[in-house]
C-alpha cells in the first residue's frame, strides 16, 4: 500500500492493519462494528442532551433537569416515548417507498463511521481511499430523505424534499474542493494519514479559508441551522418526516443528530487535528473536540434566523463555489513553491488573503431573487 | 422541450405552527412562488357582538377583553369611551394618567410579542422570543399587581378604572422602566444589524404608500409605510395632549421597516410613561356612576390607536341597561385586506413573514 | 443579501447569546418554588360570608355569565332573611369580578387560591356550605378590600428578583 508523499510533510511509517490483534481480522471487525455502533448512540444521545441544556441558557432558561440528577436521563425517556408511540400512517402513502426510506437514510450514516479514527489507527477499516469513500457514501442519505418526502402522499413534505435534494446536490460541491485543499497538503486520502499528518500545526491554520468553507457548506449539507428551512417547522410543519411517527420518526432523529455527529467528527480529523493532544487519551481528546465543534454549532442555531432557499442556493453557488476554488489554487501554488519544513510562513499568508477575498466578494455579489412577476 | 408544470394548492390550514391562532390560507403555488392566496376566516367566531346585546354596560367590559387578548387594556379602554362619550361622563384626572400609562405598557407588551413572534417566523429558534417573553413578563407582573388578572385585566370602569394602584406601583415602575430600556438596547445589538434578517425582510412585502391609505391600513404598518398618521396626535383622546412624544415612520415599507417602527414605538412609550409619572395627580379613580349605567339614546364612535392600530367601538343605544348594538372596527381584519397583494410573487416563507409582520390577533379578526 | 458589515451583525448576535449562557436563568421550578401571587389576585373560587349577606341577590344579576344561583326564602331568623341555595358554577365563572364590586354589604370576596381543578365538570359547581368565610379554610383575595390585602405576603416581582447580568457586568 504505497502512500504518495508530497515531500511537505514526513509521515513516517504507513500504517497497515494493526498486526497485534488477537484472532486477526475478523475479530477487529466485529468488535469495531459494535463500539461503532455505541459510540455513534450515546454520542447521539449525549449531543442531544448538551444541545438541549445550551439551548435552554441561551434562552435564559434551564434545559430539562427532572427526569434523573441534572436530566441525564432525559435522552433515554425521549428514546422510550419515541418508540412506544404509535406509528399512525396516512392511507395513501407510497409504501415501499415510505417503508424504505428511513432505513436509507440511516445506514448510510453509520457505514461512513468505519474510517472515523477514534485514536491511531483505531478504526474499523483504515482504507486509503478514506475521504472519497466518506463523500461518496454522504449522498446516499438524501436519496432517503427524498424518498421519505415523496413517500408521504403530502404537499408539505414533497417541498421539503424539492428544497433538500436541490440544497445537498448543490452544497457537495464546496465541501469536496475544501477537503481538495487538505489533501493537497496530506498527499494521502486515508483519514488517519490526514490526522498523523498535523503534527506541527492544526490544518485550521493552514487553511482557514477551507475551514470557513467546509463548516458552513457541511451546516447546509446536514440541514442544521441557519440552513434548516429543509425541515423548517415554522413554514412547512415538519418538512419530510411530517408523517412519520414512532420508530420511524426515531430514525429520521437518529439520522439528523448522527450526521450533525459526523460533521463534527469530519471537521476534527480534517482540520482540528483528530485525536491529538497533550495528557488525556487520545480518544478522549478526540470527543473533546467534537463537543466543541457541537458547541459551536448549537450557538449558531440558537441565535440566528434562517435563510431562503434561493438565498441558500445563491450562497453555494456565487459565494463558497469561487471562494473554494480559489483556495484550493492558493494552497496548490503554496504546496509547489514553499520548501518543506516552512509550513508555518502560510498560516500568516493564508489569514490576510482569508479576510481579503471574505471582503472583496462580501461586496461583490447579490443573494437571492427578488419579486417574481407572477 | 420545455418542462410543463402547473400551479397546485397548498391549504396552510387552521392548525399551523406559524399562523398566529386559527387563520387558514388556500395559497396557489407555482414551485415554490405564490400565485394566489384566498384567506378563510372564521374559525375563531364566538359572537361577542350579539352577546354584547344581552349584558349590561359594565358586562360588557370583561368580553371587550377576550377580544384582541394580546392588548385586553386597549380594549377596554375603547369601549370605555365610547360609552363615556354617549352618556357625557367626565372622567377624573388620576383616572386618565392611570388609562394612560396602562395603555402605554400594554402597548410595549403587545409589541414585545409582536417582534417575537416575527423572529419565531424567521426561524430564530425562539430565542429572541423568550428574551422578549421575559420582559413582557415583568410588565405582567405589574398590571397583576394592580387588578389581579394576567391576561384579561377588566381594569377599566364606565368612569374611571375600577381600583387605585397599591403603593409598590411606582417603585416597581421605576426599575421596569430602566430594565426595559436595557432589554430594547440589547435587543437591537442581538438583531439590528443581522445579515440574514436583513435578507430576509429589506425589501420584501413592500406596501406603498397609496395602497396602505386606500386599503383602510392603520397602526405600525401603515407608519411604516411611510404615513405619520397616529391618532394619539392626530386626534388626541384622553389626556395625550399633554405628552412629548415622536411617531416613528418608516420609508420604505418592507418587513424590516415594520419591525423597526415596533421598536421604535416602544421607546417612544416609555418616554410617555416617564412623562405619565411625574404628572400624576391624586383624586379619586372613579366617577360616581350608578352600576346600571343608562345612557340616553343615540350613538356614539370613539377610537384608539391601539397596538396593532386604530381600534375603534360604534355604540348605538336606546336608553336600557344593556347596549341595543355595539359594533367593533376590526383592526387586524381590515389590516389583512391587503395580504394579498403584498404577498404575491414572492416564496413560501416571505408569505409567513410577511404575515408575521402584520401582526394580527385572530380574536380581533373573527369577534 | 450583501454580507454589508462582513458578517459583523451576525457576531454581535452571537455574543450577546453567548453572555445570557452565564446568566441566572429566568426559571421557578413550580411544585417546589411557588411564587407569591399578587395580593389582588382574583382567583379561581369565591368567599361567601353568611353574616354579612342579606340575599338581595344584586351579584347573580350583575354577573355577566349568569354563574351565581341564589334563593332566599322570606323566612326572618335573627331579623334576617335566610339564604336557602346559593351556588356558583365554576365552569362558567371568568373571575372577573364583577359581583365582588358591586355586593353592597361587603359580602362576597375573591378567593387566593387558583390551583383548583377538578376532573369532573360536576364538580366545579359549589354550594354555600364551601364557600363559606367562617370555615377557616378559606382564604379571601385583597380585590376591592385593602384592609385583607395588608395581611397577605407581598407579591414576587420579577423586576425586583433575578439579576440579569453576568458575573463580570
Amino acid at each position: 500500500m504505497a502512500i504518495a508523499n508530497s515531500g511537505l510533510i514526513n509521515l513516517g511509517n504507513p500504517q497497515t492493519l494493526p498486526p497485534d490483534w488477537p484472532g486477526g481480522f475478523w475479530w477487529h471487525w466485529v468488535l469495531f462494528t459494535i463500539v461503532i455502533i455505541a459510540v455513534v448512540i450515546v454520542m447521539v444521545m449525549a449531543f442531544i442532551y448538551m444541545a438541549r441544556r445550551q439551548i435552554g441558557r441561551m434562552q435564559s432558561r434551564v434545559g430539562p433537569n427532572r427526569t434523573g440528577p441534572f436530566g441525564l436521563i432525559q435522552p433515554i425517556a425521549d428514546v422510550l416515548k419515541v418508540l412506544l408511540k404509535e406509528g399512525i400512517e396516512p392511507a395513501n402513502v407510497d409504501k415501499p417507498v415510505y417503508w424504505l426510506a428511513p432505513i436509507v437514510a440511516l445506514v448510510p450514516v453509520f457505514v461512513i463511521f468505519a474510517v472515523v479514527p477514534f485514536t491511531d489507527g483505531g478504526m474499523l477499516a483504515d482504507l486509503n481511499i478514506g475521504i472519497l469513500y466518506v463523500v461518496a457514501i454522504s449522498s446516499i442519505s438524501t436519496v432517503g430523505i427524498f424518498m421519505a418526502g415523496w413517500g408521504s402522499s403530502n404537499k408539505f413534505s414533497l417541498i421539503s424534499a424539492m428544497r433538500v435534494v436541490a440544497a445537498v446536490v448543490s452544497y457537495e460541491i464546496p465541501v469536496v474542493l475544501s477537503i481538495a485543499g487538505v489533501l493537497l497538503l496530506v498527499g494521502s486520502l486515508s483519514m488517519n494519514d490526514i490526522v498523523l499528518a498535523q503534527q506541527d500545526t492544526p490544518f485550521i491554520l493552514l487553511q482557514p479559508l477551507g475551514f470557513i468553507i467546509f463548516f458552513i457548506a457541511g451546516l447546509a449539507e446536514i440541514s442544521r441551522s441557519p440552513f434548516d428551512l429543509l425541515e423548517a417547522d415554522s413554514e412547512i410543519v415538519a418538512g419530510f418526516h411530517t408523517e412519520y411517527s414512532g420508530i420511524k420518526f426515531a430514525l429520521f432523529y437518529l439520522v439528523e443528530y448522527g450526521e450533525a455527529f459526523l460533521l463534527s467528527c469530519l471537521i476534527t480529523t480534517l482540520y482540528l487535528g483528530g485525536w491529538r493532544g497533550p495528557a488525556l487519551p487520545e480518544w478522549l481528546w478526540f470527543i473533546v473536540k467534537a463537543v466543541l465543534v457541537w458547541f459551536v454549532m448549537v450557538w449558531l442555531w440558537a441565535t440566528l434566523p434562517r435563510v431562503r432557499i434561493d438565498q441558500l442556493m445563491a450562497l453555494a453557488w456565487k459565494f463558497l463555489l469561487p471562494l473554494a476554488l480559489i483556495n484550493l489554487l492558493i494552497t496548490a501554488l503554496q504546496v509547489l513553491a514553499l520548501p518543506e519544513g516552512s509550513l508555518w510562513i502560510m498560516i500568516p499568508i493564508n489569514f490576510a488573503l482569508t479576510a481579503v477575498l471574505i471582503l472583496v466578494w462580501s461586496k461583490l455579489f447579490k443573494l437571492g431573487w427578488g419579486r417574481v412577476e407572477v | 422541450m420545455a418542462i410543463k408544470t402547473e400551479p397546485f394548492v397548498l391549504n396552510l390550514g387552521p392548525v399551523h405552527p406559524s399562523t398566529h391562532g386559527v387563520y387558514r390560507m388556500r395559497v396557489t403555488l407555482d414551485g415554490e412562488v405564490v400565485v394566489d392566496i384566498e384567506p378563510v376566516v372564521g374559525y375563531l367566531h364566538r359572537g361577542i357582538e350579539k352577546l354584547a346585546e344581552e349584558r349590561t354596560y359594565t358586562g360588557v367590559i370583561p368580553l371587550t377583553d377576550r377580544l384582541d387578548y394580546i392588548s385586553s387594556m386597549s380594549n377596554n379602554l375603547a369601549y370605555v369611551l365610547a360609552v363615556e362619550k354617549l352618556a357625557g361622563i367626565k372622567v377624573p384626572e388620576r383616572a386618565e394618567y392611570l388609562r394612560v400609562i396602562m395603555a402605554e405598557l400594554q402597548r410595549i407588551c403587545n409589541h414585545l410579542i409582536a417582534v417575537g413572534s416575527f423572529f419565531n417566523d424567521c426561524g430564530a429558534y425562539f430565542t429572541p422570543f423568550l428574551h422578549m417573553y421575559r420582559e413582557r413578563e415583568k410588565i405582567i407582573d405589574l398590571f397583576e399587581m394592580v387588578c389581579g388578572q394576567r391576561l384579561t385585566y377588566n381594569y377599566m370602569r364606565i368612569g374611571g378604572v375600577s381600583q387605585d394602584i397599591p403603593e409598590e406601583f411606582l417603585p416597581a415602575l421605576e426599575k421596569l422602566l430602566e430594565q426595559i430600556h436595557r432589554s430594547v438596547d440589547e435587543f437591537d445589538l442581538f438583531l439590528k444589524e443581522n445579515e440574514i434578517l436583513l435578507a430576509r425582510s429589506r425589501g420584501v412585502g413592500i406596501l406603498t404608500k397609496e395602497k396602505a391609505i386606500n386599503c383602510s391600513i392603520t397602526g405600525p404598518v401603515l407608519r411604516a409605510s411611510g404615513v405619520g398618521w397616529d391618532l394619539r396626535k392626530a386626534d388626541p383622546y384622553s389626556v395625550y395632549d399633554r405628552f412629548e412624544f415622536d411617531i416613528p415612520t418608516g420609508s420604505a415599507g418592507d418587513c424590516y421597516d415594520r419591525y423597526r417602527v415596533r421598536i421604535e414605538e416602544m421607546r417612544q412609550s416609555l418616554r410617555i410613561i416617564e412623562q405619565a409619572v411625574k404628572q400624576l395627580p391624586s383624586g379619586p379613580v372613579k366617577a360616581e356612576v350608578p352600576h346600571l349605567v343608562r345612557p340616553p339614546a343615540g350613538d356614539a364612535y370613539a377610537h384608539i390607536e391601539s397596538p396593532k392600530g386604530e381600534l375603534a367601538v360604534y355604540l348605538v343605544s336606546d336608553n336600557s341597561i344593556a347596549p341595543y348594538r355595539c359594533h367593533i372596527r376590526p383592526t387586524s381584519l381590515l389590516n389583512l385586506s391587503a395580504l394579498r397583494d403584498m404577498v404575491i410573487g414572492w416564496k413560501i416563507a416571505d408569505l409567513i413573514i410577511i404575515f408575521g409582520s402584520i401582526d394580527i390577533c385572530l380574536g380581533e379578526v373573527d369577534r | 443579501m450583501k454580507f454589508e458589515r462582513y458578517g459583523l451583525g451576525i457576531g454581535k448576535g452571537l455574543t450577546v447569546t453567548l453572555k445570557h449562557l452565564f446568566r441566572h436563568p429566568t426559571v421557578s421550578q413550580y411544585p417546589e418554588q411557588r411564587l407569591h401571587t399578587s395580593r389582588r389576585i382574583r382567583g379561581n373560587e369565591l368567599v361567601w360570608d353568611r353574616q354579612k349577606c342579606t340575599g338581595c341577590a344584586t351579584c347573580a344579576k350583575t354577573c355577566p355569565q349568569g354563574a351565581i344561583e341564589i334563593i332566599t326564602s322570606t323566612d326572618l331568623v335573627e331579623n334576617k332573611y335566610v339564604v336557602e341555595k346559593y351556588q356558583v358554577d365554576f365552569g362558567y365563572c371568568i373571575q372577573c369580578g364583577l359581583c365582588v364590586e358591586v355586593c353592597p354589604y361587603g359580602a362576597l370576596f375573591m378567593g387566593y387560591a387558583y390551583e383548583r381543578a377538578q376532573y369532573r365538570r360536576s364538580e366545579l359547581v359549589e354550594n354555600k356550605e364551601d364557600m363559606m368565610l367562617e370555615s377557616g379554610k378559606k382564604q379571601p383575595s385583597g380585590y376591592f378590600y385593602p384592609e385583607i390585602a395588608a395581611k397577605l405576603p407581598r407579591q414576587t416581582l420579577l423586576v425586583e428578583k433575578i439579576t440579569e447580568e453576568a458575573p463580570w457586568e
